[in-house]
């Protein structure tokens, strides 16, 4: 945004920025906060809510059905005829519902010592024969789709023929970066500190069900006990990649994430490597140890973002001011540095000059000078920080 | 034609927008003096999500930043921009492309993969799309398989191609009824018909048109591949164009307003990205091989010999994708490329990192490398894909010669680095490399540059605007482009062939601009940059050693005129392929060489990192 900036990068050199916009909105972690879930059918439907309900994780919403995989049968080929002296040899007409193994075609010359014949492969509904290239299509059922509500709630608006919207009372956690979909468990942290590394023997058969929550990094053989005990979900902080890509069986090119098939949701919150939980996502999720969290790992960076969430519905209200944070980096800010040489160090906003200002790599870009725990100020690109929203 | 607000001669104020998937891009021109020049520019974050889902919020904005730093009011009350320009106020033209949502995303499908389907492919890639799959008879999938993926595709448009005029009519329905038979569905909303366009037999249209007249918007055009010897891509091209308009476009947010503010269609960005690239090529009259480096996906670009070939690799990219390009060139690959120790995993991590955090940038110089590897990788890639998609019509009988068959030499693409006499990249990391020579480097390095090639870029990305303005006023879009948007980098001499390293490669005679004459003799693994400005020339004799190639045949010497830029003429002896030890350490000592010897980092913070 052009802003009161440009203006004073006119006249003055050494004059700060109160406010800057263009920064990278950081993840939420919040305590108490209103969440609604839009739950929508891919194709219309029949919606089975109505607006007021209340409803569990696993209620369905809507269901719909989407046309039956075809299946081609080369019918002229096998009878070996041309295309368009097949039909008169067909058996079952267009519209039929058929077996398998039920006849489809038959044909047979020299009083019954020529026979041929062809079965349906699949069972369906006959939709149509070709005479140009002599092939059938069986249409199989149709195959059923249905929403479940994922999160429990109250539903708030209905989405004729599509869905609903449902509202709770949750705290809402955002993850970094995410593998598997939806699915919900008990809270249950597995390790002592922020900065403890999530390992197999920390797992136990009592953890079937749950989310298990790390610390700085979870380990493959982890991963893999967590999925042997059937645990539902595991947040750690970091992860290595070597790790991710074996458990995963590939590496991952982009991110969009959510289909995986590896037996559990996997959760990141700060990045790969050895990555201490932010504080206040680890203090957050102490505190709802037991509760019932609804859980999702997918994640997709282009062209409209996800990010992995935990929803962890609870009654208690609490005041949330954060909200104002959202309008931009001001000093004072809190924010988190998400690249070398500071990467995972937490600080705020100490000043926004507004000169462009050269890096070690010689990039001439914007910076914003922070302040760090211990009190050292460091200049970053603003590129480089996402401002906790918490 | 479109309709413009007054005669080309009169026009003074020209705005373009190119709106990206995260950024919306307003370039700014002007004509003074009767030359049009670059204004500046205005960004401002797209609005094709939610809560806004509606684009032209995102245009205003990108508009209105050109408003503030200008003073000049463009934007009218009522929406859009004040067309024309009354003296005080307006512009005389608008024109936007656009690559929101994902851009032009389409399925292909022909008959024969490497015939009917490629010619197909290619017609799509023409048009600006994303090819997300191309079914062929033939592409190794049973028919079960093509329909479970044809399903869960949801593209925007389908190609179909198939059959010369009056050949194949029996397999190519056979394609089009599994096509029927998949019901594949649009991706936007699911209340409009997809759009298909049939480029294949003419013999089968009527089939075609019964066959697919119930859900499917059905468009047919002729035949890409009439005969087997001739491909006629331009009338499904111009087909995909009109139905992206028709269909696509008016279904994505705010469209609708949009194409209502400007006279000329919305072209896909990297439509507008190749006429660029083909400006180039026709003002030049040269064969040019073009990149657009973005964070998402690579657009290669060839112009050879007047045939006009554009390939994209949809998940290599310098953010979004990064890791997709370390799991194709492999990380050993990119760790060629650095000439310090650094641990595998941790450039692993540091890529994935970079992946789920696309926006930020290197601080240090040990990441800015890390990130400069990544690009070579990601360009070799890049034009290995383009290599598949630039070929030679297959199926076509080839007369051989004598010699032909001695070297087995029929190459599959024609895209030859000897036969190319420019270079030009765009994209971010290459605009914000930070010295131009690391641009200059990359390009040579992941191309293997050969002979005399002369290397260009984006200044600011504004080749998209450009190429856009270029449909309606050449001379105004060329004036830009060539003042303002176009960087001469300089000019490499890059010998073809490896000996022996140490050993030499070639002499150079150069006739610098002030008449001083320099004599360079270099052996292989030599790099030497000699420092030649922009519109500066310098005359060249080259002698090859006998087994190394300039470009008149091994051996052979030749003598040429060479443009300077802003990083020099760049003498390329590291041998092509090029000369890179196995032994890591021998490597890394020969890189550092390279990189001191044309001062392409710091060196004070390189010696650091070592």
């Amino acid at each position: 945004m052009v802003d009161q900036e440009t203006e004073k990068r006119t006249d003055n050199e050494d004059k700060e920025t109160e406010e800057a916009h263009a920064y990278t909105p950081g993840l939420k972690v919040k305590k108490s906060t209103s969440v609604t879930k839009m739950r929508r059918l891919p194709l219309l439907g029949e919606v089975f809510v109505e607006e007021g309900d209340t409803v569990k994780h696993e209620d369905v919403i809507a269901r719909t059905e989407i046309s039956g995989d075809p299946e081609i049968v080369k019918i002229s080929m096998i009878m070996g005829m041309e295309p368009e002296d097949t039909l008169r040899y067909m058996t079952k007409d267009i519209g039929d519902k058929v077996e398998k193994g039920e006849q489809l075609a038959f044909y047979k010359a020299l009083f019954g010592l020529i026979k041929k014949e062809v079965k349906a492969p699949v069972t369906g509904t006959l939709e149509s024969f070709s005479e140009v290239t002599g092939q059938a299509i069986i249409r199989g059922s149709p195959i059923p789709v249905e929403v479940d509500a994922y999160i429990p709630g109250k539903i708030i608006e209905i989405l004729p023929k599509e869905g609903a919207i449902i509202e709770t009372h949750a705290a809402f956690i955002q993850g970094i970066f995410g593998i598997g979909g939806e699915t919900h468990g008990e809270i249950h942290v597995a390790v002592s500190g922020n900065d403890e590394v999530l390992e197999a023997d920390m797992i136990t058969s009592e953890h079937a069900d749950k989310v298990i929550i790390g610390g700085c990094r979870v380990t493959l053989e982890a991963l893999k006990k967590a999925v042997e005990i059937g645990a539902s979900a595991v947040v750690s902080g970091g992860i290595r990649h070597d790790n991710l890509t074996k458990f995963t069986g590939e590496e991952i090119g982009v991110a969009i994430t959510g289909q995986e098939e590896v037996g559990i949701t996997v959760i990141i919150t700060e990045g790969f490597g050895n990555m201490n939980m932010s504080r206040s996502t680890f203090d957050l999720l102490k505190e709802f140890e037991g509760y019932s969290a609804s859980v999702n790992g997918t994640t997709q960076i282009r062209a409209g973002v996800l990010r992995p969430e935990i929803i962890i519905p609870h009654e208690m209200k609490v005041e949330d001011e954060s909200e104002e944070l959202a309008q931009g980096m001001i000093p004072g800010t809190p924010i988190r540095i998400i690249r070398q040489p500071y990467f995972g160090a937490i600080g705020e906003v100490h000043s926004l000059p507004v000169e462009l200002q050269q890096l070690e790599s010689e990039s001439m870009v914007r910076v914003v000078n922070i302040k760090l725990g211990e009190g050292k100020v460091v200049t970053v690109p603003r590129a480089n920080v996402e401002i906790i929203e918490e | 034609m479109a309709s413009l607000s007054k005669p080309k001669e009169e026009m003074q104020f020209i705005i373009a927008t190119d709106v990206g998937s995260t950024t919306t891009k307003a370039r700014f021109f002007h004509r003074k003096d009767g030359e049009w020049r670059f204004l500046v520019a205005g960004e401002a974050p797209t609005t094709v999500e939610a809560p806004y889902e509606d684009v032209t919020l995102g245009v205003q904005n990108a508009v209105r930043e050109v408003e503030e730093l200008t003073g000049h009011m463009l934007l009218a009350p009522e929406g859009g921009m004040i067309i024309p320009y009354d003296g005080e106020k307006g512009v005389d033209l608008y024109c936007t492309t656009s690559s929101a949502g994902g851009g032009l995303q389409m399925m292909v499908a022909g008959l024969i993969k490497s015939m009917t389907a490629e010619s197909a492919n290619r017609a799509a890639l023409g048009a600006g799309a994303i090819v997300m799959d191309v079914i062929a008879r033939d592409d190794g999938r049973q028919s079960y398989e093509k329909i479970k993926r044809i399903r869960n595709l949801r593209p925007d448009m389908i190609l179909m191609a198939g059959g010369t005029d009056g050949g194949a009519s029996q397999h190519v329905m056979e394609i089009a009824e599994l096509i029927k038979a998949a019901e594949p569905k649009p991706r936007l909303g699911v209340a409009y018909e997809l759009p298909i366009v049939y480029a294949g037999n003419k013999a089968l249209r009527s089939e075609i048109g019964e066959l697919m007249e119930e859900g499917f918007a059905l468009e047919i055009v002729d035949n890409i591949r009439p005969v087997l010897e001739q491909e006629n891509t331009e009338p499904a091209r111009r087909a995909v164009h009109e139905l992206f308009m028709e269909h696509v476009m008016s279904h994505a947010p705010g469209y609708t307003k949009l194409m209502n503010w400007t006279p000329i269609d919305i072209m896909p960005t990297p439509a507008g990205e190749g006429m660029a690239i083909q400006l180039i090529a026709n003002t030049f009259e040269q064969n040019v091989l073009g990149v657009g480096l973005g964070g998402a996906t690579t657009n290669v670009y060839s112009i050879v010999e007047g045939r006009f070939v554009r390939s994209v690799s949809a998940n290599l990219g310098m953010s979004y994708s990064v890791t997709n390009v370390m799991k194709e060139a492999g990380i050993e690959n990119i760790m060629r490329w650095i000439p310090f120790n650094l641990d595998e995993e941790e450039v692993a991590s540091r890529l994935m990192n970079k992946m789920i955090r696309p926006t930020t940038i290197p601080q240090t110089l040990e990441d800015l490398i890390v990130e400069h590897s990544v690009a070579r990788e990601a360009l070799r890639l890049g034009l290995k894909h383009h290599r598949t998609i630039a070929t030679r019509l297959k199926g076509v009988q080839l007369e051989r010669t004598i010699s032909d068959m001695f070297e087995q030499a029929v190459e599959d693409s024609y895209v030859q680095m000897m036969n190319i006499d420019i270079c030009a990249g765009t994209g971010g990391l290459l605009s914000h490399a930070p010295r131009r020579v690391q641009s200059m480097l990359i390009l040579t390095d992941a191309w293997l540059t050969e002979g005399i090639t002369r290397m260009m870029q984006d200044s600011v990305f504004m080749m998209p605007h450009l190429g856009v303005v270029s449909t309606v006023y050449r001379e105004a879009a060329w004036n830009i482009f060539d003042k303002d948007c176009l960087l001469r980098l300089g000019t490499s001499i890059a010998a073809s062939g490896q000996a022996k390293y140490g050993k030499p490669v070639m002499d150079i005679d150069i006739e610098m601009p002030n008449g001083k004459k320099l004599e360079e003799s270099l052996n292989l693994g030599d790099l030497k940059l000699i420092p030649l400005g922009e519109g500066e020339e310098a005359k060249v004799f080259v002698e090859p050693a006998n087994q190394y190639d300039i470009g008149a045949g091994p051996g052979k010497e030749l003598e040429a005129t060479v443009q300077g830029g802003v990083a020099g003429l760049l003498l390329d002896a590291r041998g092509r392929p090029l000369y890179l030890p196995d032994e890591e350490q021998k490597r890394k000592e020969l890189l550092l060489k390279w990189f001191k010897a044309i001062d392409l980092y710091p060196e004070e913070s390189l010696e650091a990192l070592l």
